[in-house]
């Protein structure tokens, strides 16, 4: 009897099975690669917003601290997002009749909120906090990058799980002295060997246990 | 769908070689898709969960605010505000003289650090009025090293920074009683950083000034 198979079928056989592993794991790893990119996270976008707010207008140029805005950084988890009033205390003079800012006019009008997109949004089954962070001297730069060179918002973090474990398993390579956290263009000369003397100081610890961020 | 347009103008290629090259695109987009949707989870329920985070919009309210504005009348715990001197600076009818409290170097590294974040846009780093939005044509405020500005009380910055004054909006939202105060102390420092001479110091400080500006 003939033989059914041909000796190049083993050849075609090993290339079908390895093909097929081949392409299961391909196509997973572009899965993989399309969900952690920017095109998926929004890292890098530029969002539109109610009014064109700029923080390198108000703190790259004007110098104006983070705090005057974002006042709940340093004791709560959310950092907060200014109220209109908060920009009327300077546009009730400054730029009164720019049409750009006619938004911002008709909410302290009207008492309707701006209603500001969101730039970095979390799943809410992850829970987050600012002042932990803040305390520990993690400046704003290392999560968000500096603002102070933007004109609409973006970020520059994917704010996947592992970006997150990134710097819990190893925090010297950010923590900075707490007086630098608000300045977003601070670098460190040497930051391995500064962010190892401060993370001793500070008692930086930070958990890798799920329920330090699932709760 | 046209999957076609990518057929080169003017050519006609055969019509069963181009649905195959159809046929194979449209599978590996549905295969993309598939891949796409499973990887970063189609259903987004669990990450928008029916409960409110700070400043979440909510459709129930006609205002769209989850947070509900205070019911007037409302006194948070802790904010009865007992200590007229601590939240008002009035002493009885007028602005107080004293401090509520004893002030130390820690209070007024506080009170420094929140000048330059609350007060530092306008009246600049040393007081004398020419900050950055002062610049950019705000109202130039008065020196803090005016004689007027010297001789007033404690109370009276305290209650400006609480209630503004003139067009200077004032501060409660966003700097608590507390920190106002340290604010206050900062400022005291500010003024005596122009106005001090050798003979306000103690004896002591006076033999370890000129140890210190002799020795170097
Ligand atoms: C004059 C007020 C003001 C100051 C000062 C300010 N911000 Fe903002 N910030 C805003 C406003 C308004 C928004 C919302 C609009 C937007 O996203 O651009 C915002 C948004 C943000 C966001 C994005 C929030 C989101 O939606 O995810 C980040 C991050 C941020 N600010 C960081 C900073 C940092 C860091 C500083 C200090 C260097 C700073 N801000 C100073 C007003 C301010
Ligand atoms: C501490 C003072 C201050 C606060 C608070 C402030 N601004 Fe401004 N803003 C300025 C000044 C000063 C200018 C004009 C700068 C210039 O003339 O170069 C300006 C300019 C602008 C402009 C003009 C466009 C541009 O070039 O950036 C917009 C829009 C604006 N601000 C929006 C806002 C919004 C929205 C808020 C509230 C979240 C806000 N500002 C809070 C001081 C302030
Ligand atoms: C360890 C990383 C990290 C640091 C450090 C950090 N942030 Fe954030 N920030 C985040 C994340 C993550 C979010 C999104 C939170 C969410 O979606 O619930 C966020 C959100 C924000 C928002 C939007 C409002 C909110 O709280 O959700 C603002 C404004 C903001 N950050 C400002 C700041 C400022 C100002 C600083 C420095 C004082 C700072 N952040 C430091 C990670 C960080
Ligand atoms: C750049 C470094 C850095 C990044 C990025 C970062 N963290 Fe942290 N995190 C820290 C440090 C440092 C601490 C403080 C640890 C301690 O208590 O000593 C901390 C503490 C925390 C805590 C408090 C833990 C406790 O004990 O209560 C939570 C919650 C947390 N991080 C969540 C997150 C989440 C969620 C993300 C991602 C969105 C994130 N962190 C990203 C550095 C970071
Ligand atoms: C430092 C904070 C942090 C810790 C610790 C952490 N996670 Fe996460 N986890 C996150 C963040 C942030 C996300 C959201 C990632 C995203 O949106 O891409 C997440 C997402 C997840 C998801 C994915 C859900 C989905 O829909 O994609 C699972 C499952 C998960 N975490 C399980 C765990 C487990 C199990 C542990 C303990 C071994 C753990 N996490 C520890 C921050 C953390
Ligand atoms: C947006 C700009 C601005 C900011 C920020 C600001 N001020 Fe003023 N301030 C002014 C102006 C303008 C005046 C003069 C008001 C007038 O004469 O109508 C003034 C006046 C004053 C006066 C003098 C009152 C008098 O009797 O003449 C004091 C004291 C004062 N400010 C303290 C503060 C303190 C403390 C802070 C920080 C918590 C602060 N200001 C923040 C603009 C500002």
């Amino acid at each position: 009897m003939a033989q059914v198979f041909k000796p190049s079928s083993n050849t075609y056989s090993k290339l079908v099975i390895f093909g097929a592993l081949l392409a299961v794991g391909g196509v997973g790893l572009v899965g993989y690669l399309i969900n952690t990119s920017p095109f998926n996270t929004g890292a890098y976008m530029a969002h539109a917003q109610p009014v064109p707010f700029s923080h390198k207008h108000h703190n790259g140029e004007l110098g104006i601290d983070c705090r005057y805005c974002h006042t709940s950084v340093e004791e709560s988890a959310f950092a907060g997002i200014p109220p209109t009033q908060t920009c009327m205390n300077c546009h009730s003079q400054i730029w009164t009749e720019a049409p750009m800012l006619e938004p911002v006019r008709a909410s302290l009008r009207t008492g309707q909120s701006l209603e500001w997109t969101r730039v970095h949004d979390l799943p809410d089954f992850v829970y987050f906090n600012h002042s932990i962070h803040i305390a520990k001297g993690i400046g704003c730069a290392s999560c968000h990058g500096d603002v102070t060179r933007m004109n609409l918002t973006w970020s520059v973090a994917p704010l996947t799980m592992g970006w997150c474990l990134d710097c819990h398993r190893d925090p010297a390579a950010n923590v900075r002295p707490r007086e630098m956290v608000f300045d977003t263009t601070w670098v460190a000369q040497d930051q391995r060997a500064l962010g190892e003397k401060l993370v001793s100081e500070y008692h930086v610890q930070p958990r890798q246990d799920c329920s330090t961020c699932h709760r | 769908m046209n999957l076609s347009s990518c057929r080169r103008p003017g050519t006609q290629p055969q019509a069963d070689s181009a649905s195959r090259a159809g046929l194979g695109a449209r599978a590996v987009l549905v295969a993309a898709a598939a891949v796409v949707c499973m990887t970063s989870a189609c259903r987004q329920d669990m990450h928008n969960q029916a409960k409110y985070r700070p400043m979440r919009e909510t459709p129930f309210f006609a205002d769209h605010r989850s947070a509900r504005p205070l019911v007037a009348g409302t006194i948070a715990r802790g904010k009865l505000g007992e200590d007229k001197l601590l939240t008002t600076g009035r002493d009885g009818d007028k602005f107080s003289s004293i401090f509520p409290f004893p002030i130390t170097a820690d209070l007024v590294a506080r009170g420094r650090e929140r000048f330059n974040i609350y007060c530092s846009p306008c009246h600049g780093r040393t007081g004398e009025g020419r900050g950055m939005v002062v610049q950019r044509g705000y109202k130039q405020p008065p020196s803090f090293h005016d004689a007027r500005l010297r001789d007033l009380g404690p109370g009276y910055f305290f209650n400006v920074i609480t209630n503004g004054f003139g067009v200077m909006p004032g501060y409660a939202v966003q700097v608590p009683a507390t920190d106002r105060w340290a604010i206050t102390s900062y400022i005291r420092a500010l003024q005596l950083s122009r106005n001090a001479s050798v003979d306000d110091l103690t004896s002591e400080e006076k033999s370890r000034l000129t140890k210190e500006s002799s020795g170097g």
